[in-house]
Parts: structure tokens; sequence; C-alpha cells
């Protein structure tokens, strides 16, 4: 490539890495999107199981193509804006809630670095330093998206239930932020593909590092439920106080944005708890021969539908919090017990290095 | 061009991607979808009856000695996510270093539960 139209080595690298990243991201968004489709349908087909009903099933066969249908008439749907919104902030709103849930994916290591065909093949956009944290900056991001959705519409019970999705957000955050320190310590590192790695080198997801990874593993399931404003913590649109919360004056296409935004933030923490808690790809290991490494993503899309799984059971099973006692579980149950845990396991790392731990097999 | 910014390269071309391919998406449903403006229509909604006021009322706010609190404990995780990386190589004198700057941060927890901060009355 050296000196082609007078560009040097140095740029065609810039240029190779910045299209091989815009079609990977392509795919991921696309991807996305598409399991978040399919996601509704799957919750629809759990949910009337789970209450003796068929759900969906009329739609093309056993209603696979129902997603489709609902995305054409979503199009073709009026989108009203409210005479006295903010027409700007509530336009912008949608777009700030689904746009950062769907470039955090991007970070992600679905599998082991690998070559196929003898070319180099990475199964994820992104390898960077500060993975974890890159995540999480970018998922607080999307709650100004609920927060101004709610004020934009100058609607009482979407300014209460904009508060609420931020009251809720920002204290789950600290206990999630803490659970996931845990696997940080113990990992040493907050670039996402080394910690799965290092689970699977040494052949023990920190879910199973006994008792604080397993407590911490919990701690951020719970946390991650909350975090996604999704039942029993789905108090930001209590439809039977708030009519529908914050999207109470969204309608069309922006109101399906906040429902994309929804479910891929349920994959991406789905996606975060596997990379911290459960070692991604593990049990493939990373150096195997190249047909068995390229199961690797299929273990780790596994370990996400069960995620996802539990995300509609939880909906299925728990009545929805009142919202104090959201709160006081967030800042009495969760935060105490997550703070105690790292130091306890800050302590267990000081004295015994990883894998030492007499009780963790 | 260093590593560096091949590493962080893809991070700013996805995050271009994303927007890029939202707004186009937003674009081509806004002009597709119907557009009939009316009165009721473009009222807001609060249970069908027209609004009492502006949508914009005040109101009590319990939260913000939570927002509070969560300050305190987001800037006490900026100190802890560089922790936790160099951990294993400080020895005892992090752990024992960060023990202190934790406990004080739960005795603050504590004191503000105490305090009746946590509490809904």
């Amino acid at each position: 490539m050296d000196g082609l139209f007078g560009l040097d080595g140095a740029t065609w690298d810039i240029i190779l890495a910045v299209i091989t990243a815009l079609i990977k991201a392509f795919v991921i968004v696309n991807g996305l999107l598409l399991a978040f489709a399919y996601m509704t349908l799957t919750e629809r087909k759990v949910l009337g199981r789970m209450q003796a009903r068929f759900g969906p099933n009329r739609v093309g066969p056993f209603g696979l193509l129902q997603p489709i249908a609902d995305g054409i008439k979503l199009a073709f749907k009026e989108d009203v804006t409210p005479r006295q919104a903010n027409f700007w902030v509530h336009m912008v709103a949608p777009m700030m809630a689904l746009i950062p849930a769907l470039i955090i994916f991007a970070v992600i290591p679905l599998g082991p670095e690998m070559r196929i065909l003898g070319q180099p093949w990475t199964w994820y956009v992104a390898k960077i330093n500060v993975g974890y944290l890159y995540a999480t900056a970018i998922a607080s991001v999307g709650v100004y998206g609920l927060v101004l959705a709610g004020w934009a519409s100058n609607s009482k019970y979407a300014l209460l239930g904009g508060l609420r999705a931020s009251a809720q957000v920002i204290s789950y955050e600290l206990a999630q932020g803490l659970a996931a320190m845990t696997a940080l310590v113990l990992a040493g590192s907050l670039n996402l593909y080394e910690i799965v790695n290092q689970q699977v080198s040494s052949g023990l997801p920190y879910a199973l590092y006994l008792p604080f990874g397993l407590i911490a593993f919990v701690i951020y399931v719970i946390a991650g439920v909350a975090e996604t404003n999704r039942s029993p913590f789905d108090m930001a649109e209590a439809e039977g106080e708030l009519g529908a919360g914050f999207h109470t004056e969204y309608s069309g296409f922006k109101w399906s944005m906040f429902f994309m935004a929804e479910y891929v933030n349920m994959i991406n923490i789905s996606a975060l708890a596997t990379v911290l808690f459960l070692g991604g790809w593990w049990p493939i290991p990373t150096d195997a021969p190249g047909f068995i490494q390229g199961l690797g993503p299929i273990v780790f899309l596994i370990k996400i539908g069960a995620f996802m799984f539990m995300f509609i059971w939880l909906r299925a099973t728990f009545p929805r919090l009142r919202f104090d006692r959201l709160m006081s579980l967030g800042w009495k149950v969760l935060l105490p017990i997550a703070l105690v845990n790292l130091l306890l396991t800050s302590a267990v790392v000081a004295l015994w290095p990883l894998g030492v731990w007499p009780f963790a097999q | 061009m260093d590593s560096y910014s091949i590493t962080y390269t893809p991070v700013i071309a996805a995050t271009f991607l994303g927007i890029g391919f939202i707004s186009l998406t937003l674009l081509i449903a806004n002009l597709l979808a119907p557009r009939v403006r009316t009165r009721g229509k473009e009222s807001i909604y609060e249970c069908g009856s027209p609004t009492i006021g502006q949508g914009w009322s005040q109101m009590n706010l319990r939260y913000y000695l939570y927002a509070i609190l969560f300050l305190i404990f987001e800037i006490e995780s900026v100190f802890l996510f560089p922790w936790t990386v160099v951990y294993k190589g400080l020895g005892p004198f992090a752990f024992w270093e960060m023990m202190l700057f934790m406990s004080m941060l739960l005795f603050g927890l504590v004191y503000a539960w105490r305090k009746g901060v946590l509490t809904w009355e």
C-alpha cells in the first residue's frame, strides 16, 4: 500500500482502521436493532407462555413476522409533537437515549483474536485500555435522554417520570460500579479483552470466585435491571401512576426509539456482565485452534441470551416496587454490601494471589 | 500516527456511524409519517382533561440530597478505578490507604443515614 495516491503507510493504516471499524460498527448496529426486534417478539411469547397464553402467533409462522409488521406500522405512524413542548429538545432526547446504547457495544469483545484464512480477525470494533470506563461513561450519557424527554414534553407525568428515571439511575450506578470494581480488582485491568482473557486462562470466571465474586455478580445484575428501567424497577414508566412516564408525549418512530434504547441497553448490560463475571467465551480457550476459537462468539451470545431470558422472567414474576423502597434498596442494601465486598476482595487479593484463594475451586 | 490514535480511531468512527445511522432513520421515518395537526392532538396528555397550569410546575424534589451523596460516591469511583488497575503491583500499603479512604466514605454514608437523608418521610 506504500506510496499509493501519495499517502504514506501510516496514513493508510488509519484509513484502513476507519473503514474496518465503520463496517463492523454498521453490522453491530444492525445486529442490535434486529436483536431488539426479535427480543420484543420473544418477550411477548415468553410472557404469554408464563401466563398460560400463546402470545403473538398470527403474523407469519409462529408469529415470526410480527416485529416486521410492528416496525412498518411504527414507521407510518404520525409523529406528534405537543404544541407547548420544546421542539428541538423533544426531538434530540430519543436520539440521546438510543445512540449511546448502540455505540457501547463497540468495545465488547465477542470472541478471541483469531486468524481467518491467514488474516488476523478480531471480534470487537475497538480494544481500548479503558474499556469498562468507556462503557459506563457512555451509558451515563443515555440517562440525559430520559431526563430531557421528561422535561421537553412540558407535561407533568413526563416530568415526574424523567426525574424518577434520573434518581433511580444515579442511585444504582454506584452499586453497579462498586460491584464491577470487584471484578476489576481481580483482573487488574480495565481492558475488557484482558479481563476475559484472564478469566479464561485461569479457568475461573469471577462469578465463581466464591463468595465475593458471586455477591458482586448478583449486585451487578440487580443494579443492571434497575439501570435499564426494567420491571420490577420500572418506576420511570409506571403506567398505573404516570401514564407512560417520560415518554408520555412521544408517538411514532421517536417513541419506538426509547424502546430500542431500553432493549439495546439490556443487551449491553448482559454483555458487560458476561465479560466481567461469566468469563466471556469461557470455557473456549483463547489460543485454541481456529475452528474451536470460532465457537467463542457463539458461547458469548448464548450467555447474553440467558440474561435476556432472565430479564423477561423477572418481569413475569415480580410486582413493581414502591419508589421509596426502590431507593432504600439501592442506598441501604446494595451500596453498603458492594462497598464491604470490594474491601474484602481487595484484602483477599493482597493476601492470596488469584487462584490460590482456598474457597475458589 | 502513534498507536494511541490507531486504538481510538475505531471508537470515534463507530460513534459517528451511530449518530449518522440514527439521524438518517429518523429522517426517513419523518418523511414516511403522515402529519395532520389538530388542536386536541397537540395538547398535553392529562387524563383527558385540559392541563391545569403549566407543565413545568413546581414540585417538591426529594431527590436533591441523593444527588449530593451521589456526587461524593461518584468522585470516590474516580479514585477507585485507577486504584483497581494498579492494585496488584502496589502491595499492602495501597490496601491500607484505600481502606482509610473508603472507611471515611462509609462513615459519611452512615452519618447521612442516621441523619435521615435516606429516609422518605
